[in-house]
């Protein structure tokens, strides 16, 4: 079935075309267009109706990764596959290339962005737990400037974000520092699959221990009740591990759906948190598997 | 509204008037006469509708038509321009698929990941081929022929100490 809606197509030369576009939309409404994996089977659903769409993805302002001042920066339109092969994003932001890597399939992540899945926002969309134990920030550019919006107030409901009226997200920064951390993602079967629940940790040489989840609440949660239970702990173990797989069963609202019940997302929580810790944790110290795994399916511990 | 766009098809140049709502398996299929790319799931899950975009593989259901303007677009056509690749020589020989829906796709796919790893581990190749469903095979004859092609190239560029001896054997 093909997209049965009408809508224009433009490729804007510059940022500032591009927000002028959509900054004026026609009836119907403007929407960017980056990787296109969710826009375009949106459109064929006939979910969203809009009377234009910009391509984004050449704009110059919307490519690159850097690493300056204290930050790694990725640029809007970097697709999930060019960032698991760039070394800087390797070194500083390894969640992210955990979580890319069972990230639907490779003909999507050589297309769809990080960018556009905290857009969709969906409530198992997988970059948003990473960027949130990152404390990432998001940069969105206006017709009136620009503006940083942090991870955690970015995701308001399912589908809804702090993106304003008109605005375009040109990249995320995420602030460099030593640490490590692990992502684990629940499927259905091997292969590609959207999750029935995921988990990021992040834990730096104190034993600070940032956690978050997708897929069992209206968003992306950080587990602040979960993170004071780990706090100094940097190889947890035994009585902490078990108080803090339970705060995280605790702390979660997940739903009964099409891919689990409530009861098994919250369980399942619990499983993946232990396993997320420590491996972490050996990471932490030079050991444990390297980044890139599987948790749920290969050897981790 | 309608537009003209051009791009490179299996290395030739094209034009083509494409509307914005038409993606690019819509207008490879309907306009362009290329049947090899097919439609399973028209939503990003099958893999069926696989083409090589600069190279590398991207769902043609998931990219409108003008997207890909300036750019190089290869199906299975074009891979098999000059002869059958050894690729599809050895799931021909081993008759690895059954119905085949899913040839097309796998074969870009598996070509996209010999391009970048001439030497994949099995893992690797479950990992390219894991956004390509097949309903008929299993998967392990895709997965084992793969292996078994990109062994043999390595052997064949291993092998030059050996290329000598043969001539003097003759
Ligand atoms: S038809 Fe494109 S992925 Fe199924
Ligand atoms: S051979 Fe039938 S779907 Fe793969």
């Amino acid at each position: 079935m093909s997209i049965a809606c009408e809508f224009e197509y433009v490729r804007p030369a510059s940022l500032k075309d591009a927000l002028r576009l959509l900054a004026r939309p026609p009836e119907g409404g403007a929407m960017p267009l980056a990787g296109g994996s969710d826009l375009i089977a949106w459109l064929r659903d006939g979910a969203v109706q809009p009377g234009l769409v910009v391509d984004i993805k050449q704009l110059p302002e919307l490519r690159g990764i850097r690493v300056s001042g204290g930050g790694l920066w990725m640029g809007a339109a970097v697709p999930f596959s060019e960032l698991m092969e760039s070394p800087a994003v390797q070194k500083h932001a390894p969640v992210l290339v955990e979580a890319a890597g069972v990230l639907a399939s490779v003909g999507i992540r050589n297309r769809a962005t990080p960018a556009g899945n905290i857009c969709s926002a969906v409530p198992c969309c997988d970059s948003g737990p990473v960027l949130l134990v990152y404390e990432a920030e998001i940069h969105v550019a206006t017709l009136r400037g620009t503006k940083v919006i942090p991870a955690a107030n970015w995701f308001l409901a399912p589908r809804r974000t702090a993106l304003p009226p008109g605005g375009l997200v040109t990249g995320i920064r995420i602030p460099v520092a030593r640490h490590a951390g692990a992502f684990a993602k629940l499927k259905r079967y091997r292969g590609e699959d959207l999750a029935q629940a995921s988990v990021a940790v992040r834990v730096d040489a104190k034993g600070a221990w940032r956690v978050a989840f997708g897929s069992v609440a209206p968003t992306p949660i950080r587990g602040r009740k979960t993170e004071k239970i780990l706090a100094g702990h940097k190889q947890p173990e035994g009585a902490v591990l078990e108080q803090a797989a339970t705060a995280a069963e605790a702390e979660v609202a997940p739903i009964t759906d099409i891919r689990s019940s409530e009861h098994y997302r919250r369980l399942m929580v619990g499983v993946m948190l232990r396993r997320s810790i420590l491996l972490a944790s050996a990471r932490l110290v030079g050991k444990g598997a390297a980044y890139g795994i599987n948790i749920i399916e290969e050897d981790a511990p | 509204m309608k537009k003209e766009i051009f791009f490179q098809l299996n290395g030739e140049p094209r034009r083509v008037d494409v509307a914005p709502h038409e993606t690019l398996l819509d207008v490879l299929r309907g306009k362009m006469g290329v049947h090899s790319p097919k439609e399973g799931c028209g939503r990003g899950d099958c893999g069926a509708c696989t083409v090589l975009l600069d190279g590398k593989a991207v769902r043609g259901c998931l990219v409108l038509a003008m997207e890909v303007e300036g750019q190089a677009v290869t199906t299975l056509e074009g891979l098999g321009r000059d002869g059958p690749r050894a690729l599809q020589e050895a799931f021909v020989e081993g008759n690895v698929f059954q119905c085949g829906f899913c040839a097309p796709g796998v074969v870009l796919a598996a070509s996209a990941l010999l391009a970048a790893h001439p030497d994949p581990t099995e893992r690797q190749i479950r990992e390219a081929l894991a956004g390509n469903l097949c309903r008929c095979t299993g998967y392990e004859p895709i997965v084992k022929t793969i292996l078994a092609v990109a062994k043999k190239k390595k052997g064949r560029k291993a092998k030059p100490s050996s290329a000598p001896s043969r001539r003097t054997a003759s």
